[in-house]
Order: C-alpha cells, then structure tokens, then sequence
C-alpha cells in the first residue's frame, strides 16, 4: 500500500516538474547560458487574443491563365518566325493557338511544334480548302504544374514583403487548394498591409502614342494600342486625379529585370520621395536601346494597369537607372520599393477572408476571459469546499494540478491559445468538477451502505471510473472531430478540450485518488469528511 | 453531510407523455429554424453567408440613428448597424464585399470619416469571401454529422444498439433545442454557436451516459425479472445528487462568464447556458424513456 502510493506520488511529482520546467519562461525571464537547456517560449496566443491580421489569399487563376497564354502566344509568333515557318495566320483562339499553313509547310510546322513546344499538345488539324489549320493548346498536366509554382512563387513573394515591411513571427503557408494563408501578429495598421500583400506589382515600361493622341484620347484605342489611366497628383489640393492615356501595347521592358529598388528624396519638387530603380544589365541595354530609339517622346511606366508617370525622354540613358515619381508619400514610396525589390506576383491575388483583431480589442478579451475564468474558477471552488468538506478541497488541490497541466502541455506542445481556447479551459474545469462530484456522491453512497472509510473510497472509485471513462471518450471523440474539420479559433477549442479530457482522466481519477489514500493511511479518520 | 437532494423517489418515468409534449413542441421549433437556416433564412453570420463584419469603437458618442444614415446614404444599402449597449462600440455588417470596386475596408473608413466627422478606431473586421463561407457551412454540417456517428458508435459498443440510439435521439434534441431558441430570438448563428453546439452535445451524452451507465449496474444486480421501469427510476434518482450538482457548478462558472467574459465569449456562454439546461432535463426526460419504451415493447 505504501509503496504503490509513493511510486504514484512520484509518477505525479515528475509530470509536475515537466509541466513547471515548460512554463518558466512565463514566469521569469531565462538568461545566459542556462538559455541552451531551457525552453525559451512563452505560451503562443492567438491573433484573436493579441490582435493582428488573418488573411486567406486566393490566386486569380483565370488572370494567371491569360498571363501565361499571352507570353506562350509571343513566343510563338518569335520561334515561327526565327525558324523560318511561313505561317498564313496565326491567332489565339481561347484557351487554343491557331496557325494556318500552306500543305507544304505542314510537317515542317508540326515538327518545330514538337521540337521546341513540348508542353503543347495538337488538338487536331484540318483541312481548310487550300490550306492547312493546326491547333494547339497545353497539357492539363502542364498547366497544373504552371499552377503549382505560381502558387510557391506568390509564397515567396509575399514572403519577402512581409519580412521586409518587418513583422514578426508571420506566419505564410500553402492553404488548402491553392490558397495562401498569410497571419501577421499584432500589426499597427491593417489597411497599409492589405495593400503591400495583394499589390500584383506588375512593373512595365510602355511607350506613350505620341502620334493618335496628338487629336485626343479616342474612345475605343486604336489597334496595337491601349487606353490607362494615369494619376496625377495635385500638389497644390493634395490630392489624387486619374486622366486617361494612349499607351503602345507593346511591353519595352518590365519589372522582371529589376535589381533593386530604394527611396530617394528630391526632384523638381523639391524634396519629395520618389523611388530609384536599378536593371540588370540586359534591363540596362534594352533600356539603352528604347531610349537611344525614342528621344523626345514618352515612356509610361505602368504600375499593376496604373500609369504612375509618363516623363519626356531626353537622351539616351545608359546604366540602367530609373526612376518613379508620383508625388508619394514616404510610407507609399517605401511600400512601391519594397514590393518592386521582393518581385511581381505571378497572377492578381483576391482576399477571401479577413479576419482583422485590433490590439486593443484583443487585450480587451484577454483582460475580460482572464477575469471571467477567474471568477468562474474560484466560485466553483467555494462550492466544493462547501459542500464537500476536507473532500472537497482534495477536488480543488486537483484541479489546481490539472490547470498547471494544461498550461504545461499547452506550452510544451507549442499549441496556440485561442478565445475559445479559454472557454475549453472552462469546460475542462467544469468537467474535471463533475468527475469528483461523480466520485463523491459514489462515497457518499457507500457510506450510507454502512461500509468502512477505506471500502467505500475504493468502491467510489471503481464504480465511479466506468462512468468518467465513458464520457470523457464521448467528449474525446467530438474534440477530435471539430480538431480534423475546425479552422482557426474552433482548432483551439479542439485543442485545449483534447488536452484536458486527457489530463483530466489522470488527475481527477489517479492524482485525486492518491492523495486520499495518502491521508487514510496517514491520519486514519474516523468519520470521511465529504 | 451537506445535501441538496436526500434520497429521492420521483417517478421519472411517469412523467414521459408531458416530458415528450414539452420535447416535440421544442424539437418542431429546432427543425423549423434548421430548415429555415438552410434555405439561408435567419441571422447568419458573415461566416457562413460571405461579408463583412467590422467591430469599431468611436472616442465620443455617437447616435446609431445618425451613423446608419450616414453609411445608408453613402451607398451602403444592405448593411446592419448594432450598438453595443454601454459602450461607443458598434458592429457593421453587410454582406458586400467591396463597393464599386473599392474595397470595403477602405470604402467604409472613407464613409465614416467623412460622414461623421468624429474619430473612431477600428477593433476587429471579419471579411469571408462567398466560397470560404460556403465551403464552411458544408463543412460544420460534415463535422456535427461525424461526430454524432462516432457517438453512436461508442455507445453502441459500450452498451447496447438501443442505448446508442436513444442517447443521439437525446443529443440530437438538445442541439435542436438551442438551435430553435436561439433561431427564435434572432440571435447570430455563427461560428461560436457552432462550437457551442458540438460542447452541448458531448455534455448532454455525458450526461445521458451517467444515467445508463446507473441503470446497466443496476439492471445486472437486480436481474432480468425486476420491471424495467422500476429500474430506471431507481437509477435516475440514485445519480440525482450528481446530475444537480454538476449543473448547478457548470451553470455557476458559465455565468461567471456570461457576466465577465464580454461579447465573443458571450456568444458561447450563452447558448452553452441553454444546453445546460436542456442537456440535463434530456437524459432524464428524453433518453430513459425512449430506452423504457423501446423495452416494453419487446423490441
């Protein structure tokens, strides 16, 4: 009897020890060389406690497509040409790429097809009177592969604006099908990051339609043209116009090419941010090129389909240097530099879902769930030594191991505390009531059956065990299922009530159960007080 | 010995056929609001519809006749404007996603700056894109259903096919019950009422299991020749003391919360309160009898 007590309050003692030795962080700061040995963590809360911003970020896939499809068209026209097919027409049909040949012409055509477009596959060719119509279109293999990695490539990209923008311990991960999962703790202004991330930051370098707009912005543009629209900053109000502008289709150079990016102060406004670009150098010769080619005219430069300037060329520019003025502010200018430094986005994101938790209101719901749990605690405390004696306060000495458990295991498993969090910590204390209030009415009942102290703790027990068992696996089960089905604050829900089912069977059956027969054998009373 | 119940002797199951009244009329009610919900009737949440929902706190007070007119007026058609009672804080919810091509976060900033003329900082916001709402839905009916399915399993292997199937009848009426309440009041069916809900239903098995578990002990000490009914009494006023106790401490520190624990955890106090009471009153009311019927007639 005493040695299986002490072998018990030893297995408790150490689970105890292991508990307290994973909660010191909380409690004091861990210094020195001590820091190698000991856990350095404190215990993770969630956004919905510290405040920050959960964003669920959706590739648009149909943008992504087009994308992908105008630069394959491009290509094709160029290696066509370069290797001396004689093409009739070729068109974009759709999804498909159109070319019409003379018969001769045919093999040679479907063999440069084969040699140098592996990921295109023929969707047939036929017959046109004199002619020959080919069509071709990607592998769906190919295209699920090109999707796969503008996903990883939207990742890194919004990765590095994130690590450069300076937030910490972020949190950006793949999100069921094709999603992003962007988290960003305790951040100060919601709406600058909302715009950092889902900026596409497609950078392109256009030149200006002197010639048709010398009569005018047309209403529809003229074919190999486009109409913008280009901000202009009134300095004098303070505020942002847009005009429309007649751009030439054709992109002379894009962001793709960039080295880096930073703010500079100056210009012909005095001193105002603008931001300074950098080419590598094959950006550095087309640059020379274009400009050595259109003195005196203008070069846009689109920024995501917006003209942000259009300034006059007036000579040739060698070095591969440019510049973005707008009239920005700092923060605008910082945000530009950082975007076009961390790259473009591969397609357009779209926000699906913005779960956004002010500071104040987090701290709000940690003051208010800390105090109501408090009080919840302690009432239910007062309840049992009240209604069950020296029994009773067996009951709250348990639960009290069964919290420091909890946290224990919270802060050891790395799991994340949520506002539901909370409310499975009360449902585990309340749960953790029940199983000594089953226990006890059991003794209770044993009692009255006339049986000794030491029986009736025994019988309790026992009978007691079955009925915990029962339910706390009911409850284990719903847990596990909201865990594998529930996002967000319902996983933190399943979490803490995992913990604490498991917990609870140990403590209020086990731990409670040892420290009675420890004070049967210790004091050898004559009346239970229960 | 402090008591607050001695031995009791209440013919529990005598009192089924107005225990089952009270029941159908409540479960009618929990079935009406699930189809209604269903057919996107009723006050969801921007979860489960696709929206926006925004949380923001003014630095002086304003009247919310004056702020709904303001966003009503900027174009804000379809949008509900709740106060929070004693405080500057209101609840913005629309099921816009953006509002000519702007953004909602940035159109409602624009709107309230401009049209109220007063500070005010924004607490929290809670945008769901239509799919991730749906997506949603689909997904709390898939867990509720697999997580009953696994109940009814257990207790199918921990007591009989019968018991199982009587314990999910009993759970199934709680959360219909709370559902038709809270459908009722107009309250928001969100994700914590979710969560909510799925608590309710482990407690209320739990509690039924407490029950079946006194009356399989009882039914092997006593034998097969004793009426199956006498039994269940037997078994129901034994755990009594339990049941109520357990209650009372539960309904003690839920209220703790209800008062303290401010809005969000209001939303989860507070159906968990209703389910409470309703858990409890089901396994004595809804479980046992249908097990004694189900008994009787041989089945």
């Amino acid at each position: 009897m005493l040695r299986s007590l002490r072998l018990r309050v030893a297995i408790v003692g150490v689970f105890l020890l292991v508990c307290l030795f994973y909660l010191l962080p909380n409690i004091l700061e861990v210094k020195g060389a001590l820091k190698r040995y000991l856990p350095s963590d404190k215990i993770r809360l969630g956004l919905d406690l510290k405040g920050g911003m959960h964003l669920v970020l959706d590739l648009d896939e149909h943008k992504m497509r087009e994308n992908l499809l105008d630069r394959k068209f491009e290509a094709l026209k160029t290696i066509l040409i370069t290797r001396g097919v004689r093409f009739l027409g070729l068109e974009r049909r759709g999804e498909e790429f159109y070319v019409l040949v003379r018969e001769e012409q045919r093999e040679k055509l479907l063999d440069v097809m084969r040699r140098e477009f592996p990921d295109l596959t023929s969707r047939g060719v036929r017959r046109e009177g004199e002619l020959v119509g080919a069509s071709f279109t990607f592998l769906e293999k190919e295209m699920a592969h090109i999707k796969e990695n503008a996903l990883y490539q939207a990742l890194e990209t919004i990765r590095n604006r994130i690590d450069q923008f300076g937030v910490t311990e972020p949190v950006i991960t793949k999100y069921g099908e094709g999603q992003i999962l962007v988290e960003l703790p305790g951040i100060k202004d919601p709406e600058r990051a909302l715009e950092l991330i889902g900026r596409t930051a497609q950078l392109e370098f256009k030149l200006v339609d002197e010639e048709n707009l010398k009569k005018g912005v047309p209403d529809t543009p003229p074919e190999g043209t486009e109409i913008l629209p280009m901000r202009v900053k009134d300095r004098e109000k303070g505020t942002v116009e847009t005009f429309p502008i007649l751009l030439k289709k054709e992109t002379v150079l894009t962001g793709e090419l960039l080295t880096d990016a930073r703010v500079r102060f100056g210009g012909e406004f005095g001193n105002e941010p603008y931001v300074a670009l950098e080419f590598n150098s094959e950006g550095a010769r087309i640059f020379d090129r274009v400009t050595a080619e259109n003195v005196g005219r203008r070069l846009a430069i689109v920024l995501d389909g917006v003209v942000y300037s259009a300034p006059v060329i007036r000579e040739r520019i060698s070095g591969g240097r440019a510049s973005i003025t707008g009239g920005f502010s700092l923060d605008e200018a910082k945000d530009l530099a950082i975007v076009l430094r961390a790259g473009a986005l591969p397609a357009p994101v779209k926000v699906i879902q913005n779960i956004t938790i002010g500071p104040s209101l987090g701290q709000d719901s940690i003051r208010k769930g800390i105090r109501a749990t408090l009080l919840a605690g302690i009432l239910v405390l007062v309840f049992m030594v009240v209604y069950y004696r020296v029994s009773g306060l067996i009951a709250d000495l348990v639960l009290f191991l069964n919290i420091l458990y909890l946290l224990g295991a919270f802060s050891a498993i790395k799991a994340t505390l949520t506002l539901p969090g909370i409310a499975g910590i009360a449902l585990t204390i309340g749960m953790g009531v029940d199983s000594n209030v089953l226990i006890f009415e059991r003794i209770r009942e044993e009692l009255r059956l006339g049986r000794t102290i030491k029986a009736a703790i025994d019988t309790g027990y026992e009978k007691a065990w079955v009925t915990i068992f029962d339910s706390h696996v009911t409850t284990l089960i719903t847990a596990c299922v909201l865990f594998v089905f529930g996002t967000g604050p319902i996983k933190g829900f399943a979490t803490t009530l995992i913990l604490g089912m498991i917990i609870n069977l140990f403590t209020a059956v086990f731990a409670s159960k040892m420290i009675f027969d420890w004070m049967v054998l210790r004091f050898r009373p004559k009346r239970l007080s229960i | 010995m402090m008591e607050i119940v001695k031995s009791t002797n209440i013919d529990f199951i005598g009192l089924r056929y107005k225990a089952f009244v009270l029941s159908g009329f409540l479960v009618l009610l929990g079935i009406y609001a699930f189809v209604m919900v269903a057919l996107g009737r009723g006050n969801l949440s921007v979860d489960f519809t696709g929206g926006t929902h925004i949380q923001i706190r003014f630095k002086e007070k304003i009247d919310v006749g004056s702020l709904r007119k303001a966003l009503t007026d900027a174009g804000f058609r379809d949008i509900r404007v709740q106060e929070v009672a004693g405080t500057n804080d209101f609840f913005l919810k629309t099921k816009l996603l953006s509002i000519e091509g702007k953004r909602i976060e940035e159109a409602r900033s624009e709107v309230l700056k401009r049209s109220t003329q007063k500070e005010f900082e924004v607490l929290g916001s809670n945008m769901v894109g239509e799919s991730v709402g749906r997506e949603l839905k689909k997904y709390a009916i898939v867990a509720v259903c697999l997580a009953l399915i696994g109940i009814i399993i257990y207790i199918a292997f921990r007591f009989t096919c019968f018991s199982g199937i009587a314990a999910t009848i009993a759970t199934f009426h709680d959360v219909l019950c709370v559902f038709g309440i809270y459908f009722l009041f107009g309250k928001e069916i969100n994700l914590l009422l979710i969560t909510a809900l799925l608590t309710i239903a482990g407690y209320s098995l739990e509690d039924t299991v407490v029950v079946f578990d006194r009356i399989r002990e009882n039914h092997s000490k006593m034998g097969q020749k004793e009426d199956f009914g006498r039994i269940i009494n037997l078994s129901i006023n034994q755990v009594l003391g339990r049941t109520l106790i357990t209650s009372l401490t539960t309904i003690i520190a839920v209220c703790a919360i209800m008062i303290l624990g401010g809005e969000a955890l209001m939303d989860f106090a507070l159906p968990f309160f209703f389910g409470l009471i309703v858990g409890t009153y089901s396994s004595i009311f809804v479980a046992s009898p249908i097990l004694y019927m189900w008994r009787k007639r041989g089945l």
